[in-house]
This record gives structure tokens, sequence and C-alpha cells, in this order.
């Protein structure tokens, strides 16, 4: 069973709207045996958006999940500076709607106190919180969060399940920085096939801890599912990263809604 | 249900990857399957899983490798490239699912006869640049002497346009992407000449680029090549470009690059060029 924890719906996919754009997804995703996409963000990305554009994008998901209700799972964008529209997106998308997650990207840092509102209704929805990461040695973006800022936020919250995003790039880093916060588990999407990346986060945080994603379209489902294809690590680790310790995340999120796991 | 489908998965991956080494590799006289961008000896900064020549033979050939052309990490280093050389080629005779791809750096004193030595003494069909690692660009005249010699030696000339994304690197030891825009110029002086960038396919994206870059002998390999249906994808934006079957392992998981060739439907034509064809095309006549 293959889940992918991290896809998005931009110009790379063929066709005009966001269900035509899941269905190019999944058509290459099949190739690989892949069963469920978690997808977010818009078609168009912000990087700051502001609380008139970050619904928009959610519009998006919202959008292809209908299209395509047996394949994907949205994650609902958010922008922490703008918390009282925050939190109504939450209601709408999620308490409301078909989603089943948080994504964070970049907006700002998510060691600030403006996350504490969106991670507490999170946790009462029972919902993961994807929080993009990355440690760049050319220089993180001003509100690019690190492993280390999760870290922070995980000490505050430590029941609430929290993923860090591309491993934060700079995975030898990143892995120590996590690993004493059990509420976190890593995401291996979105990065260089790195030999060594999953032995190494095996070996430090269990496999339970792993959770496969590709960040396709803009990478390939190919070069990211080598890091557990090719790792070497048991077969029934190999398992729970790739699907298995997904599906246990949202299990709690998909049973509120009445959908089959 | 889903082990099965898992199951599944993997029989199918390991028939992908089974595929090229039944029909090709055991039908006799037929070119086998190559990866040309592979590295031995030791990356700087990690151990990496596949770090042993034996290791990385047994684990391309699972992947149904018949033939590998290898670089020397410690060529990004280290100044005594004879000395990386003659080890290369050491571990090469050993392993022999290798073929060695010797080191040159036009910076240092004496690389005409390290070059010579490649050719003659050790029998090399290449070499491989790191000009970022070396601190020269492409415009250099140093490097345009290189591709001359090369040229008259019938040598390809490899060039890594990078080892590794820039945001990843050791602080201490940053260095930009190769620009190979300047090549341009060289080739149109140097008619004949043979070149293959390696790990380039994710920055270098400029169709434009890519495409008169390939109307001279400039080559192209898969390793970084990125984005859903990423080989599908670069073959119908830039036509009529080379591109050949590259790893980058071990620094890479070698079955990036392998079930990359699943990912996009491919013709029977495209796939032999992708796995042999365009890299034969490459060695000297
Ligand atoms: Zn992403």
């Amino acid at each position: 069973m293959i889940w992918d924890l991290h896809c998005h719906l931009t110009r790379a996919l063929r066709g005009e709207t966001p269900a035509e754009k899941a269905a190019h997804l999944i058509e290459v995703g099949d190739r690989h045996g892949i069963e469920r996409f978690c997808v977010y963000m818009g078609i168009e990305w912000k990087r700051d958006p502001d609380p008139d554009n970050f619904p928009k994008q959610n519009d998006d998901i919202l959008a292809a999940v209908e299209a395509h209700p047996d394949r994907l799972f949205g994650f609902v964008y958010l922008n922490p500076k703008h918390t009282r529209k925050s939190l109504d997106e939450l209601n709408r998308c999620v308490r409301d709607g078909p989603m089943v997650g948080v994504k964070l990207w970049v907006a700002h840092k998510c060691a600030a106190p403006e996350l504490d509102p969106i991670v507490e209704r999170a946790a009462t929805l029972r919902v993961p919180i994807f929080q993009h990461t990355w440690i760049k040695t050319t220089g993180n973006y001003p509100g690019e969060s690190t492993p280390m800022d999760l870290a922070v936020l995980a000490r505050r919250y430590p029941e609430v399940p929290l993923i860090c995003g591309h491993t934060g790039g700079n995975w030898e880093l990143a892995i120590p920085a996590i690993r004493d916060h059990p509420n976190v588990s890593i995401g291996l999407g979105g990065f260089d096939p790195t030999a060594g990346v999953t032995e190494f986060a095996a070996r430090a945080l269990g496999a339970d801890r792993i959770l496969w994603g590709s960040d396709a379209p803009g990478r390939s489902f190919a070069s990211q599912l080598s890091k557990v294809v090719g790792a070497d690590v048991p077969e029934t680790d190999k398992e729970k990263i790739l699907g298995g310790n997904l599906k246990k995340l949202l299990t709690p999120i998909l049973k509120n809604k009445g959908m089959e796991v | 249900m889903h082990r099965r489908r898992f199951l599944q998965y993997s029989a199918a991956t390991a028939a992908l990857c089974a595929a090229p080494r039944v029909a090709i590799g055991q039908s006799p006289g037929a070119p086998g399957f190559i990866d040309t961008n592979v590295y031995l000896g030791r990356w700087p900064f990690r151990r990496l899983p596949l770090d042993a020549a034996g290791r990385l033979a047994e684990s391309l050939r699972a992947q149904g490798i018949t033939e590998a052309w290898a670089g020397s990490f410690d060529a990004l280093l280290h100044r005594d490239l004879d000395a990386v050389n003659t080890e290369l080629a050491d571990t090469c005779k050993a392993h022999p699912l290798f073929h060695p791809i010797g080191a040159i750096n036009p910076k240092l004193p004496g690389w005409r006869e390290t070059l010579r030595k490649c050719h003659e003494t050790f029998d090399m069909h290449g070499v491989r640049l790191h000009p970022n690692y070396h601190g020269y660009t492409l415009d250099d005249p140093d490097f345009t002497a290189l591709l001359a010699e090369a040229r008259k030696r019938k040598l390809l000339v490899q060039i890594a346009v990078r080892m590794e994304d820039t945001r990843t690197q050791h602080p201490k030891v940053a260095v930009p992407d190769v620009d190979p825009a300047p090549l341009l110029a060289s080739l149109a002086d140097l008619p004949g000449a043979r070149v293959q960038l390696l790990n380039a396919l994710r920055t270098v994206s400029n169709a434009l680029l890519l495409q008169r870059l390939g109307k001279f002998d400039v080559h192209f390999e898969i390793a970084m090549l990125e984005s859903i249906e990423g080989v599908r994808r670069f073959l119908d934006r830039t036509p009529g470009t080379k591109l050949a079957f590259g790893s980058y392992a071990p620094f890479f998981y070698p079955e990036s690059a392998t079930l990359k060739l699943r990912e996009s439907i491919l013709s029977e034509d495209e796939l032999s060029a992708l796995q042999f064809k365009n890299a034969t095309a490459l060695l000297p006549t």
C-alpha cells in the first residue's frame, strides 16, 4: 500500500482545472501503484498569502477532492499571520468539509505564538499538521521554518501530530533536532534522493516516524520512491513508511468523517 | 489486500529493473544497459551505503546495469589527480562492471600529462571535470585548451554541473552550479568535441539553451532530471537532444533513475536510446 503524503496541483500537470490536474497526478501515480495522494495549495502559490488568497487556493483543493474523493486527501493551507481567517478556513474545509490535515508553508516561522490557536483547533479536529521545513546553506526565506523551530512548537504541544516536511533538506541536522519529540514525524518528500537518508532516519527515529511523500509534480514519484525502495531497511519498515504510518496518522479524522479505512 | 498491493509493486519494480538485462544483456553481442554517471571513492561529507565498489557493482547489476562509467569522488578535493586516477583504474580492473573516467583539473600545472596518462596508460574513453570545485568557469581559456586536447585524442569530456543541491552543501565548501552557456562559444570553434553534462537537468531547464547545446555534440543524462514524467517531458520539450541513462549512484539511490524509466511512457526506440544507444554514441569511434 502506497500513500503519498505530499502532492500539489501546479503547472507541471496537464489540464486547466484542479480536477483535470489531479487526474494526471493519479494517472502517473498509478504506474507506481500509489493509491492515495495528499494534496495541498492551489494551482498558483503565494509565499505569504493574504486572507483573500489562501481560501481560493483551498477552493482548488476542494474541487479536486470532490472530483476524485476515493483517491485524494485534502490538507487545508493556512497563513498563521491571519489567525481569524485561518480558523475560519479550518472550520470550512476540515470541520465542515472533506479535508483531513493542515499545511503550513513559509509565511511565518512555526515557533511563533501565532501558531497556537491553529494548533489547538487542529488538535480538537484531530488532524495532523504538515509544516514545511528547510535548513538551507544558501539561507532560508524570512518566514521559513527550520526543524529546530518545529521542535519548539512540538515542546508546547507534545500531543499534536506534527510533520517535519522535506526532512529539513539537510537531514543530518534535521533528524537529531526533532528526535526527542515523539509527536514529530518526518516527511521524506521534496529533496534529492540522497542515499542513506532513510537508513539514518530509521536508526534515529524508528520506522514508525517516517512518512513517505513525493512533492510531485515538481518532483518525480520515481526519485522520491527510491528513498524507500532502495533503502537498506526491513520490508516491514518499508510498508510502514510507504503508507502504513500515514494511514495510522489519518485514522482518527477519517473515522470522524465516517470514511472507510 | 494492502500487503498484496505492496508485493505487486515490488514485483513490478523488480520486473522493470530486470527487463533490460533479459531483453538486451543476454542477447549475444547486444550492447547492454549503460550507466554514464557513477562514482567510486569517498564522498567527502558522509559515508554512503554503497561507497564500496563491490556493493555498488552488485546493486547496479541488480538494476540491470551492465556497464557503468565511474569517476572518483576524490577528484573533487585532491590535488594529486594522477594518484586518484591510478586508484580508480585499479578499482575498475578489479570490478569490471566499471569503466574508469579520469579526473582532470585544467587549473593544475601538468594537466596535459595527466590527460595523456588517462588516455594512453589507463586506456580511458573519457575524462570528468568538476569546474565548480576546481574554481573555473567554462569560458576559461584553460578549459578550452583541455577541450581541444581531448578532442584531438577523441576523448569524451563529462562535466559535472553540480554534485549536490546547493542548499545542502557544507557551508565551508559551498560552490555554485556550473553554467554551461559558455560552451556554445567554445564548441563553435571545436567541431567534433564530445561533451556530456552530468547532473545538469534540475538546474539547466531553459529549453532553448538545452536545444542550442544539443545542436553540438552535447549530451545529457537523467540522474537529476525531476518533475512528474520527467523523461517524457524532457523528450517532448527538447526534441533532438541526446539523453543517456545516469544514476549518480552511490550519492543517489540507484533505483531513482531506473524508476524514472517506469514513470514515463516511452517507445521502444526511446528506451533503447536511453539505455545504451546514446551512451554508445559517446564512445570513441
Ligand atoms: Zn511541496
